[in-house]
């Protein structure tokens, strides 16, 4: 198992550089031919703290972290207890050797900065070693790299010790150093890179052990993104130009790589007071003509409930992401949770109704991001693209030729002067802009500034030219086509043929997930398939308007499902039985809630148990719900 | 041809442009001071020579949030407290617009008192009117931000224990570099200062004083009131940010005691828009950004390249 391939974990404090290394470091396995997925593990706070990124590879396609890892490079936390120095912040525990030992695989290798851990703090460290046949390299880490520049350079020396032991070529990291780096940084780093590699060659028998870097070869140029890059390049090549927002874990990754380039590419980025007012000023920005988007986390996004339902009610096109993190209320900032469902649902007063997207990988995040653009500005109607954090801070490969970046200007049913000149006036010679009648529900609208087109949007009901009225016809006829919108939507999405159900075809047994458990999900369906059962998955990436007749044909097609959801009330599983009114006898759940995502063997562990009908618990971070009964 | 060719017409508009045709007869109350800020805005208006379609009101909720119901131009009658953040987008997703937003005290004082602080701080270039009645009118009544301490309602039946906002040193404190205050009972004035308030390049902030003759009857928006500039007793500096600060305090102390003051009370020249400051930085186009989606020969920066940082 082992040389198939690598899962690399770097364990440290926060603030250590454990993620610029991890990145790049993931990065170089990328260019030397291999697939690649990382996930990451942090702290909510700002340094110290035991913090990890651990990085697969491998030359087979890696859609979820796997389980457990077969290479631990402790560096320890600058800012927790120095045993060499006394303490920094108290007694805190070192945990990045102490923490990371439970997962690591039989036959593994350990690569301990002795400079600054001690393996006689960790519990019966000789014991467990010999008995994992665990192969364990303890290197002065710190004192290398001071002795050739500073010792944050440590994660330098770390690296260069991990490719002399994986047999790894150090050209693909001196390449992205000397990218990333010059002068005399960038000589400090390479005599460190360079001194760990040599001495680990020299003092060490490399050779003692099965981890070591695979082979592979991609076909064409590949480039590593998260789910939040996804999502910000899939609105700039839709032609957003305005992001307005306020900084929440992890809502700030998309937030922050926008604002970036917005001045790159003629777009304006505002943070502003509170998530009232950014997700008000979105709906502002696009009232006035330009594809505008905002979006927040949890607590925030709670907030922008009153301009959601603002932008419903006058039609303003409108984007909002939702990053998820584990609730109530700030809940744990840094962990994801997928429990912000049925808030992105039914947030915001009365019948009020918006498309929610749900991608599972950055591929998906961007063409979905890019889908919520064209159906907001179409369709008049508020998008909500709905991740997590552990989407949202995973990096994956992707083929560079997948983005286009080929911006698209149009903003859909938005009528030009001349259009309007021809649409429908009243006696008076009022533009119509909420006109009751079009067969899809969307009535075309005009922007301030186009002569013939002025309208009072409001948000409260409203005539066709948009007076407030609360005559019983009108709004019978208002709320009937704004309905209509969603069917209309339905029968769109529908119009992609999407393949998303995976496995054995012909299986008796189903899994269902959504959003970023996906791929994990089917990394559990090829091992019971591998283990002699036959199961298959549906993904589903569409909340609302929901995809019934996708996943009614799927569920009639097993006799049972197990529904995978990191939540701890199964909102997922309930919102497939409102939405189909039925199969609540043959849907039970498996629920994960412990701020963790879901390992494979989790999931395989749990189906072997429904269906083999035991009666075993699963492991104890996870918890099986009996089906509930329709 | 323009995308927007109803902004910038050179032309005589008539203030009865703005009076939709066909609307109802506004639900005011009868003597209500939402009227005097309708003319006044109509006429300011007409005075400048804006065609309807090139002006975008933003209002709140309340009754100030129904002017937009009678005054004929683009509209956003938005939510409680919002029309601020909604209406400083729409400038800077278009900025040749002529935006006003306009709300009431509690929607401006309020539930939006963080937007107007921010806004004002921003320096955005456009106007916002705040009808100041020192009452909830719509609610039925009830003590807002600027009632004053005492004030009985069905929500403060023992008084109000609660000091009164002061609109004014709040507007200049928080940056808005037009900061006035005038009032229904006097709409030549209240004409005058919106239209300078519509001409200053920055954010321009109104306490415009209306009389709620159902639920305030002793609001002192009806006793006479002074104009301070034409009076010269309170000869001042308009562009002394110290000396308008005194002005106010003098005058937010007047008001609950019998004598009201209104006019400019500071005025910033050469300070930098929002909209001015960003583009000096380089993080807002030229152009107007809602142009360049109708524009044919927009550079839509195609060659940007943000794959390779990931390579």
């Amino acid at each position: 198992m082992t040389n198939d391939e690598l899962i690399w974990r770097i364990a440290g404090g926060s603030g250590d550089g454990i993620d610029s290394t991890s990145q790049n470091f993931a990065k170089a396995l990328m260019r030397s031919g291999l697939n690649v997925f990382t996930h990451r593990h942090y702290p909510s706070r700002i340094r110290g703290g035991h913090t990890y990124v651990e990085i697969r590879a491998s030359e087979e396609n890696v859609r979820s972290r796997g389980d457990g890892y077969n290479f631990l490079l402790s560096l320890g936390d600058s800012f927790a207890r120095n045993p060499k120095e006394g303490a920094y912040y108290g007694e805190e525990e070192v945990k990045p050797l102490s923490e990371n030992l439970d997962e690591l695989r039989e036959g593994g290798v350990i690569v301990y900065d002795s400079g600054l851990l001690d393996t006689d703090d960790i519990e019966n460290f000789d014991e467990r070693v010999e008995e994992n046949d665990w192969h364990v390299y303890d290197l002065d880490l710190r004192g290398l790299a001071k002795e050739h520049g500073r010792e944050i350079m440590r994660n330098t020396a770390g690296v260069g010790a991990t490719a002399a032991i994986i047999g790894f070529d150090l050209d693909y990291i001196e390449e992205l150093m000397a990218d990333a780096m010059g002068g005399d940084i960038l000589d400090a780093n390479l005599d460190v890179l360079r001194d760990a590699y040599e001495t680990v060659q020299e003092e060490y028998d490399v050779d003692a052990h099965d981890v070591s870097v695979p082979e592979g070869e991609h076909e064409e140029e590949q480039v590593l993104v998260s789910g939040s890059h996804g999502i910000a390049y899939g609105a700039l090549d839709e032609g957003c130009r305005f992001i307005s927002g306020y900084p929440m874990t992890p809502w700030t990754d998309v937030f922050t790589i926008l604002t970036q380039l917005m001045p790159d590419v003629g777009g304006i980025s505002e943070q502003v007071e509170d998530e009232i007012a950014a997700a008000a000023l979105a709906v502002g920005a696009s009232h006035a003509g330009v594809k505008a988007m905002s979006g927040s986390s949890g607590g925030g996004f709670a907030l922008m409930s009153e301009p959601l339902g603002l932008a419903e009610m006058t039609e303003t096109p409108l984007v909002l992401v939702e990053s998820m993190r584990a609730g109530p209320s700030t809940g744990m900032p840094t962990k994801p949770e997928q429990a912000d469902l049925e808030h992105v649902l039914y947030t915001s007063q009365g019948d009020s109704h918006r498309v929610v997207f749900a991608p599972s990988d950055p591929e998906e995040c961007y063409e979905q991001t890019r889908k919520a653009f064209q159906i907001a500005w179409e369709y008049q109607i508020p998008v909500m693209v709905i991740y997590d954090q552990k989407l949202s801070g995973e990096y994956r490969n992707v083929p560079a030729s997948f983005f286009d970046q080929e911006p698209n200007p149009s903003l859909g049913s938005t009528l030009t002067e001349d259009e309007i000149a021809e649409a429908a006036h009243d006696e008076f010679g009022k533009f119509e802009r909420f006109r009751h009648d079009p067969e899809n529900g969307v009535s075309p609208r005009s922007i301030p500034g186009q002569k013939g087109g002025h309208f009072l949007a409001t948000g409260n009901e409203h005539t066709p030219e948009g007076h407030i009225s609360e005559d019983p016809d009108n709004r019978v006829n208002q709320m009937n086509r704004r309905l209509r919108k969603m069917r209309s939507i339905r029968a769109d999405l529908d119009e992609d043929e999407r393949q998303d159900v995976y496995g054995d075809e012909s299986a008796d047994f189903g899994l269902v997930s959504w959003g970023s458990q996906t791929g994990t999900v089917e990394e559990a369906v090829d091992r019971l398939n591998e283990n002699g059962y036959s199961v298959k998955a549906l993904s589903i990436s569409e909340m609302a308007p929901f995809p019934e007749r996708k996943v009614r044909d799927f569920l009639d097609s097993v006799s049972e499902a197990l529904v995978v959801e990191m939540s701890t009330t199964a909102q997922f599983r309930g919102h497939i039985q409102k939405e189909t009114g039925s199969y609540g006898e043959m849907l039970s759940s498996l629920l994960k809630y412990n701020g963790n995502p879901f390992e494979p063997a989790e999931i395989v562990e749990a189906a072997e148990i429904e269906i083999d009908d035991r009666l075993d618990e699963p492991s104890s971070q996870t918890r099986l719900e009996p089906a509930a009964g329709d | 041809m323009s995308a927007f060719s109803a902004i910038g017409n050179d032309r005589e508009v008539d203030q009865n442009e703005f009076t939709p045709g066909i609307e109802p007869q506004p639900t005011w109350c009868p003597g209500c001071g939402d009227y005097g800020v309708l003319k006044a805005l109509k006429g300011a208006m007409a005075e400048l020579g804006k065609d309807p379609e090139e002006v975008l009101l933003c209002t709140g909720i309340g009754c100030s949030g129904k002017l937009n119901s009678y005054f004929d131009s683009y509209g956003f009658h938005t939510i409680h407290g919002r029309s601020l953040p909604v209406a400083r987008a729409a400038k800077l997703a278009n900025s040749d617009l002529e935006v006003v937003a306009a709300g009431g005290d509690g929607d401006g004082y309020g539930i939006g008192g963080n937007h107007f602080m921010h806004t004002a701080r921003e320096n955005h270039d456009m106007t916002y009117i705040v009808f100041n009645n020192e009452v909830f009118g719509l609610t039925k009544g009830q003590t807002s931000p600027t009632s004053p301490q005492g004030h009985k309602s069905k929500t403060q039946p023992e008084g109000n224990a609660k000091a009164p906002i002061r609109p004014l040193s709040l507007g200049l404190t928080s940056g808005a570099s037009y900061v006035a205050r005038t009032a229904a009972v006097n709409p030549n004035q209240a004409k005058e200062i919106l239209v300078e308030a519509m001409e200053h390049d920055g954010f321009s902030h109104v306490d415009f004083l209306t009389q709620c003759p159902t639920w305030n009857k002793d609001a002192k928006q009806y006793v006479p009131y002074v104009d301070i500039q034409d009076s010269d007793d309170y000869d001042f500096d308009v562009s002394d940010r110290r000396e308008a600060q005194e002005m106010m305090h003098e005058t937010e102390d007047a008001l609950y005691e019998g004598t009201v003051l209104t006019g400019r009370y500071y005025v910033e020249e050469g300070r930098r828009s929002y909209q001015q400051e960003k583009r000096h930085r380089g993080s807002m186009p030229e152009q107007p950004l809602a142009e360049r989606y109708f524009d044919d020969s927009a550079e839509w920066e195609r060659s940007f390249d943000y794959i390779d940082r990931h390579k």
